[in-house]
């Protein structure tokens, strides 16, 4: 059993630990294929003291530890641990994307891709529906978007159409990735999707629960999940933004940033229309 | 446990049938993430015990009047195969095979975050390919990274070893015939960052002074089993983004670009003290 060296824990990161919630955020990056990523933390293991504790983590005294395998993150005085797996729990307005699972007189019932199944009430619904006639609206197998209205201490959850956009989903197709991927496949400020969805022309919706919707021509479908699928396999390397752009773009993918994009373009026929 | 044999157990330079001395382990080798249709999992090989874990959840209870409605319960699924021993075990769960599944469920119980589940089931399904002495540990050590890698969330892995008493000696890590033959066998399994005891049988005679002698024993080799719990842990990962980094020659570099990006943490409420 010969520990490979990039792979042991350096004793000295944790002693180096800084207190009180720094805004700088304590690197522990390996090299891995001469990319930069960044340390995983095991459960049990110290994470923080003087901090509170944020997701993934829990505190026994002064001292955070990890509670789930995962990469220490500190902001806000917080430190959190982003699991690399875990299942979905539902929280109130998250939009998720679910199958219908079972019709009822007055509900449907929604598999949200998390342990606890979710009612879909016929209140919570854009149509008016009678007691009884829920089949003629949603069937079982249906694909529904939806935002989580609902969930209690025990865990009760519910689920509404209500919003503005919500709506079954008869085109198109999920991609399913695990959960806890889903905000780098959003990226900063929508960022990283927004550029999926430029480059390959294609209708998106990325749900919290880890289902994304992706409509377009079947070629570019085939791509953005493609793209998607690189994300959660490479999450957490550094630089990814730039990777999945130069993949888009090895198949022939560009990329018009928006208004700026539209000009440059428009500014070209002005030139050669002399 | 205390039939008779002609042969030394031990020889007079303390070593042991299978060439070891009194203190030391049994090889072992752990690799997690084996299982693609679980949600965690873990292979692991102690000397000549091959063990496999499966974990699915927090999942919905089924029969519901088993779930309890403030916390997730655990069920812990331990079995042989047919073919781990050398003459046939019938498939199906026997006495030992339900008490060894009760004692080991209750070990989790004692680190896992159940409270965050209400109403669901953390299911650990742990069977054993060949079978040489101590599965129970093994298993439970197995049990221990496969939940880790399907990310549920605990305090700590559990670790599990145990020491026997053979030829008037309290030796580590019994292998079968020491079990079969010997005088004593003491499984333990502990919490590695307290030092808890989660998990704590004997079976056989031993004087309090040599129960102690063997959990000292027992629980020193814990934690050089929990540091290869660990590094098989990390190497999933690892390995994970080896294959995936490895297609591309390109070296894009981002600052600003790292795996927090678009992270939003949900800070409110989650300052859980534990005791």
């Amino acid at each position: 059993m010969d520990m490979e060296e990039d792979v042991e824990k350096d004793a000295h990161e944790e002693e180096n630990e800084k207190t009180k919630g720094a805004a700088e955020q304590e690197q522990s990056d390996k090299a891995v294929r001469g990319r930069k990523v960044r340390e995983i933390v095991l459960p049990g293991e110290l994470v923080g003291e003087g901090l509170k504790a944020g997701t993934g983590t829990y505190r026994e005294g002064k001292k955070v530890y990890a509670a789930q395998v995962g990469i220490k993150n500190i902001r806000a005085g917080y430190v959190n641990v982003i699991p690399i797996n875990g299942k979905y729990i539902p929280r109130v307005g998250d939009q998720v994307i679910g199958y219908i699972t079972d019709v009822g007189p007055t509900y449907w019932m929604v598999d949200i891709n998390s342990p606890y199944p979710a009612p879909l009430h016929i209140n919570d619904v854009p149509w008016k529906v009678d007691f009884g006639d829920t089949m003629r609206y949603l069937k079982v197998g249906d694909t529904v978007l939806v935002t989580v209205s609902s969930v209690d201490e025990m865990k009760h959850v519910q689920v509404s159409m209500m919003t503005q956009g919500h709506r079954r989903l008869n085109t198109g197709s999920i991609v399913e990735v695990t959960p806890t991927k889903v905000p780098r496949i959003i990226g900063k400020g929508g960022s990283m999707i927004s550029m999926i969805k430029r480059m390959t022309r294609c209708r998106i919706i990325v749900g919290q629960n880890g289902r994304i919707w992706i409509d377009g021509e079947r070629e570019s479908m085939l791509l953005a999940a493609e793209a998607i699928e690189i994300i959660e396999r490479e999450g957490h390397a550094y630089g990814l933004t730039e990777r999945i752009k130069l993949f888009l773009e090895k198949h022939g993918r560009r990329d018009e940033t928006g208004i700026e994009g539209k000009e440059t373009e428009r500014e070209k026929k002005e030139e050669a229309g002399g | 446990m205390g039939g008779t044999i002609d042969i030394k157990l031990i020889d007079e330079n303390g070593i042991r049938i299978d060439g070891r001395k009194r203190d030391e382990l049994r090889p072992i080798k752990i690799e997690a993430g084996v299982l693609k249709r679980a949600d965690g999992s873990a292979y692991l090989e102690w000397g000549d015990n091959k063990i496999i874990a499966a974990v699915y959840g927090p999942r919905e209870v089924h029969p519901k009047h088993l779930q309890n409605p403030n916390r997730a319960i655990v069920q812990y699924y331990y079995a042989m195969a047919p073919f781990s021993v050398g003459e046939r075990k019938r498939p199906g769960p026997d006495r030992r095979s339900t008490e060894i599944s009760k004692i080991s469920a209750e070990a989790l119980e004692n680190v896992i975050f159940l409270e965050q589940f209400p109403r669901t089931t953390i299911d650990v399904f742990v069977t054993v390919l060949q079978a040489s002495a101590g599965t129970r540990c093994a298993c439970l050590t197995a049990a221990s990274v496969a939940l880790a890698d399907a990310g549920i969330p605990m305090k700590d892995l559990v670790v599990a070893c145990a020491a026997g008493k053979v030829d008037d000696t309290i030796v580590l890590d019994l292998v079968k015939e020491e079990d079969n033959y010997g005088q004593a066998d003491l499984p333990l399994a502990i919490v590695p960052r307290t030092g808890e005891i989660v998990l704590l049988q004997m079976d056989g005679d031993m004087t309090p002074e040599e129960v102690e002698e063997a959990m000292d024993m027992a629980i020193k080799a814990c934690y050089e089993i929990y540091e290869l719990q660990k590094y098989a842990l990390r190497r999933k990962y690892y390995r994970e983004l080896e294959d995936a980094l490895g297609e591309e020659g390109e070296q894009p570099e981002g600052e600003d670009d790292g795996p927090e990006s678009g992270y939003r943490p949900e800070t409110a409420g989650n300052d859980q003290e534990v005791a």
